[in-house]
């Protein structure tokens, strides 16, 4: 009979340091959500507010302006992504030698860090000295992310589909590469046609792995900060200021802090949701593997 | 490993052109990033060329050597090494708590760990930075801006991280070594270092690796929990436009040393990147 004080024992530094900087931070930013305290304000410390941040957040424009623009930046790069991604791992469905290699390049853009990619791709964009406008100058577009608000947004759209559809074509090769053998070769028996096989299954199987690479797009999308913040500043005035930047460049410099805190809890509770999906489809595909 | 169409000739030429194609597409914005960090002032702005023979090695010497971009990186060093290292000790307990023992909850807190990996930098910013700057302060002494704070706060992603990667590892040991082990005396202790340590050793590498790689690549959190004397590389380089009046080339060759640790890895956690962010939802 082994104790389980030793297990409890061998979690203790874990759960210590997670409940430190997890748990504690998130009781901590429900309670300060609940206060007027800003260091600029004539009254010192905090003070109650119930539930006037949350309703001032309701009313705040340019809190919902960017959640709105996170929410069209995020719908637009991971539909593409997971279409570009799914079409790519299709196509490249073959055994060949060098594919380690090819995998290797793939993977880049997850390990390389978010700011040196919005560093790179602003340097691709800058006029004077990047190749893209130089080139779109010469057929006689005027390209200036600084400049025009739309160029900006959907330079930001291609970065992302740029650091992402590899990752995506990647899970998906992975994941079609590892079903089983059975099931397409009794359709093959029945005869059923390649539209068939994708439809009834191909796509059920691959279930897990997708809702997996959408919950985690979903969620990255949403909380996109680095690359942009580097590559547009969150401009050209507020084009590219999705909530993330929104909350870190225009609401954490104003030291408001139970105001912070309430849209912290707001974002918290977007992730909270959609981690919760992630989850269950997580739990969904080890159940399949254990079958 | 299956289901793999085994074409020939023509298809396989055309399956290595996409490959080739999409290759091309990832690894230019990094090519650039080089082609800047090699190039002068003067010789930038006089229209985009792809190719370099010279190198303007001043772009890296002067940012790192006689600005504060070389402290920066130490910072960046002795944080991400030393939430490795901190991580590392509690995942492989935990891991083996987890694994091992069949106690009340165990489900829950594996899941309640890994849902930490997901917390956003940007909710997460308010309340530790109060927490670090404002809340647990002992008169001059707090957690901001410091080396240690910074390792805290990383392993709220890391530590997650390493016990998923490090538990699908552990479990595939099987338990009669453990028992045969401790028929042989062994003390629990003695089971996890001289056991499980040694035959996962491949699996702590990649999760070491891969860990030192998050923490080091991370800013939201680094921008707003340290002002000077914790500063790493990546704030260093966000901040790089308003300090120096902008010089691209140093910019680059900033960003350029920032992505090394990432290359130099690369062939090694490859295999292993993609089934570690998708939480094993997808394997190879």
């Amino acid at each position: 009979m082994k104790s389980t004080r030793t297990a409890w024992l061998f979690m203790a530094p874990t759960l210590a340091i997670l409940v430190f900087i997890g748990l504690i931070p998130f009781i901590y930013v429900l309670y300060i959500g609940y206060f007027d305290w800003n260091l600029f304000s004539k009254i010192r410390g905090m003070s109650w507010a119930g539930l006037n941040n949350y309703r001032k957040l309701v009313f705040d424009s340019d809190f919902n302006a960017s959640l709105g623009r996170g929410i069209s930046f995020t719908v637009l790069t991971v539909s593409i992504e997971m279409v570009l991604g799914v079409l790519l791992a299709n196509l490249l469905m073959m055994k060949i030698r060098g594919i380690k290699f090819f995998r290797a390049i793939h993977s880049l853009p997850l390990t390389v860090a978010p700011i040196a990619i919005g560093t790179a791709w602003r340097l691709m964009t800058l006029p004077g000295l990047g190749p893209v406008p130089y080139y779109l100058q010469k057929i006689g577009f005027d390209f200036n992310i600084g400049r025009y608000a739309q160029q900006a947004f959907f330079t930001t759209v291609i970065m992302d589909i740029w650091h992402w559809t590899p990752f995506i074509t990647l899970a998906f090769l992975a994941g079609l590469s590892s079903l089983p053998q059975s099931p397409f070769e009794s359709a093959m028996v029945d005869g059923a046609n390649r539209w068939q096989v994708q439809l009834h299954i191909t796509l059920p199987l691959l279930k897990p792995v997708i809702l997996t690479v959408l919950f985690l797009r979903i969620m990255d999308a949403l909380r996109i900060v680095d690359e942009v913040w580097m590559l547009t500043g969150g401009g050209p005035g507020t084009a590219t200021r999705y909530i993330g930047i929104h909350i870190w460049r225009v609401v954490f410099p104003k030291t408001d802090y139970g105001y912070g805190s309430a849209m912290s809890v707001i974002v918290l509770y977007f992730t909270i949701v959609l981690t919760w999906l992630l989850i269950t489809s997580i739990s969904q595909s080890w159940k399949g593997v254990a079958k | 490993m299956r289901r793999w169409i085994t074409g020939k000739g023509k298809k396989r030429f055309f399956i290595y052109l996409i490959w080739i194609f999409l290759s091309i597409c990832t690894l230019f914005p990094i090519y650039w990033l080089f082609l800047v960090s090699a190039r002068s002032r003067i010789e930038l702005f006089g229209g985009p060329t792809f190719f370099q023979t010279t190198f303007y090695i001043k772009n890296f010497t002067r940012p790192l050597l006689n600005d504060i971009y070389g402290s920066y990186i130490f910072n960046s060093v002795i944080i991400a090494t030393g939430n490795t290292i901190l991580v590392m000790i509690c995942a492989i307990f935990a891991t083996y708590a987890l694994s091992r023992y069949r106690f009340k909850g165990a489900n829950n807190i594996f899941f309640w760990t890994i849902t930490n990996r997901m917390a956003p930098a940007a909710a997460f910013m308010f309340p530790i930075f109060l927490l670090y700057s404002r809340v647990l302060v002992v008169g001059e002494i707090s957690l901001f801006d410091t080396h240690i704070g910074m390792i805290l706060v990383y392993c709220l992603f890391n530590l997650p991280f390493a016990i998923w990667l490090l538990k699908g590892i552990v479990d595939g040991i099987p338990i009669s070594i453990d028992e045969a082990a401790r028929i042989d005396g062994a003390s629990t202790l003695g089971i996890v270092w001289r056991i499980i340590v040694p035959l996962s050793a491949p699996g702590i590498a990649v999760a070491s690796v891969l860990s030192w790689i998050f923490a080091w690549n991370e800013y939201l959190f680094a921008a707003a929990l340290t002002s000077s004397d914790a500063r790493t590389i990546t704030t260093g380089l966000a901040e790089f436009v308003t300090i120096v009046g902008t010089n691209w080339g140093e910019m680059a060759a900033v960003a350029l040393v920032s992505v090394l640790p990432a290359l130099l890895f690369l062939g090694f956690v490859q295999k292993y990147i993609v089934a570690g962010i998708t939480f094993g939802a997808v394997r190879e």
